[in-house]
């Protein structure tokens, strides 16, 4: 917790002349505003801990602004704010389990599952010879997502994505 | 536990060296041509004990403390071999060099680790500025670049030139003043005396243009940084003190050896004020040491250097676990 807000730290570089102060030279992203700031710190020195902690809940529907959630064994719903959700949007579909951060009982950040199956609601047929010499095409999902698919994977298809890099994994049978 | 569920255990451990076979070879060969350059310039290589009845007294140093076993009384873990090779010294060793472990608590990180090697060694007769030539020759050697050029810059002149102000005069709320307007985040939050902020400055802009292509040597020191250096007395006393730095990282820090045993005994007086106002361990303080200082030393000037870190840039090793064969979280 730092001025009232809860950090994570991104990176912490221990920085200490042979004779004389350590620091530690952090660089640390506010949970609520996503921006990422350095601070520097006497080493040794220590900062209230924030009460953040994560959660599997069940992505249950968006209305437009905001997203609902819920835990799968107590039913409790909560909502987070398209703020939270941020980059996972692209990614998840109603029922999908994701891992939500809570700060005193808020959503803080939403994390979307490490691979999801989605349908390919529109991609170019492609099928007269590859001009673009990188072996793909992008393919529009039914998330609104945009990924690059190998040639033969077409409309209406399902296929398996990898959300930390937002790369095509394979085709799928089922969602 | 059995033998079978030790076995599994073991199975996914990290037992494998961080440093690669080539990384090992450089490490011995650069050790082989430091001994080669001290053999020639007729320096003996000792060696003194690691563990110690008395430690550092510095508040800038942890000293690991060892239990004690049994029959032998603990102690500490030497943060440098200093006061020992002093006491060497002061019985009539002649020009000495020391290749060994030390031990700082609390360092850890790309270019710390809390076990790691020295090279230290003490001239006898000679001074300060005469040793910067010897070191300057030393990590040629050791790096195998006969040619890297050397600078020499004052402490007064690198806050002079890279920051506009003056280290002896600018007062504390100045100093925190430059250290926002240079843009270190967190400058609110932070209680430091002078020579803390004089750290922050010199650790978060100035060390890394430093050394550049080149060997740079930082001299004379504000008094209060001194440490182990005599003092110059004049209108504004410097401490004769100076730092190497290579690629913008801190490579040796050398003295002009104090050698009044009352100004030193002062000084780890005071360390111990500091350290009991700010509740740090009390140390006990070496007194074989002070004894030899009493019984006299000679004017000499000395220096230690990092080898881990002269061979991170030997081989630009990205961080010192590369150089390391087992680094501290599975050695």
């Amino acid at each position: 917790m730092l001025d009232g807000d809860p950090y994570t730290i991104v990176e912490n570089e221990f920085v200490k002349p042979g004779k004389g102060q350590a620091f530690n030279r952090v660089r640390v992203r506010n949970l609520k505003t996503g921006r990422v700031v350095e601070k520097t710190f006497k080493s040794g020195e220590s900062v209230e801990a924030a009460d953040v902690h994560d959660t599997e809940m069940q992505y249950l529907y968006n209305d437009g602004i905001e997203w609902n959630f819920m835990d799968p064994d107590t039913f409790e719903q909560l909502i987070a704010s398209e703020q939270a959700v941020g980059e996972a949007a692209k990614w998840i579909k109603e029922q999908d389990l994701c891992k939500v951060t809570l700060w005193n009982g808020v959503p803080l950040s939403i994390e979307p599952p490490n691979f999801v199956v989605l349908e390919i609601t529109e991609t170019d047929p492609g099928l007269k010879g590859d001009t673009s010499g990188g072996g793909g095409k992008p393919a529009t999902l039914e998330t609104g997502a945009v990924v690059r698919v190998p040639l033969f994977v077409q409309t209406g298809e399902l296929i398996k994505v990898d959300t930390r890099t937002g790369e095509y994994v394979s085709r799928a049978k089922e969602a | 536990m059995s033998p079978a569920a030790r076995d599994t255990a073991a199975a996914g451990l990290p037992w494998r060296p961080c440093a690669t076979r080539e990384m090992l070879e450089a490490r011995a060969a650069m050790l082989a041509r430091i001994r080669a350059f001290f053999a020639a310039a007729g320096v003996l290589e000792v060696e003194t004990p690691l563990l110690s009845r008395a430690a550092v007294t510095d508040p800038a140093l942890t000293s690991l403390a060892v239990r004690p076993g049994t029959g032998v009384a603990g102690g500490y873990l030497h943060t440098s071999p200093e006061f020992a090779m002093k006491r060497l010294l002061a019985a009539g060793s002649g020009p000495i060099y020391q290749i060994c472990k030390v031990f700082r608590d609390d360092e850890r990180g790309r270019w710390h680790h809390p076990e790691f090697s020295l090279l230290e060694w003490y001239r006898p007769g000679w001074d300060y500025q005469r040793l910067i030539d010897e070191v300057a020759a030393l990590v040629r050697a050791a790096l195998d670049r006969p040619a890297l050029a050397v600078e020499r810059v004052s402490y007064r002149a690198l806050f002079r030139d890279g920051l506009g102000i003056d280290p002896w005069e600018t007062s504390v709320a100045a100093l925190r003043d430059c250290a926002r307007r240079v843009g270190i985040g967190g400058v609110e939050g932070l209680e430091l005396d002078r020579d803390g902020w004089l750290d922050l400055l010199l650790s978060h802009r100035l060390e890394s243009g430093l050394g550049r292509g080149r060997l740079s040597f930082v001299h004379d020191y504000p008094p209060s940084q001194a440490a182990l250096a005599r003092v110059r007395p004049g209108a504004a006393p410097v401490a004769e003190r100076f730092e190497l730095y290579v690629e913008g990282v801190e490579l040796a820090n050398g003295f002009q050896e104090l050698t009044d045993a009352a100004e030193q005994r002062a000084r780890f007086d005071a360390d111990l004020d500091w350290r009991r106002a700010n509740g740090q361990a009390e140390v006990p303080t070496d007194v074989h040491f002070l004894a030899a200082l009493e019984a006299g030393l000679p004017e000499s000037a000395g220096v230690a250097l990092g080898l881990d870190r002269l061979l991170m840039i030997a081989t630009g090793a990205p961080d010192i676990d590369a150089v390391l064969a087992f680094p501290v979280e599975r050695a």
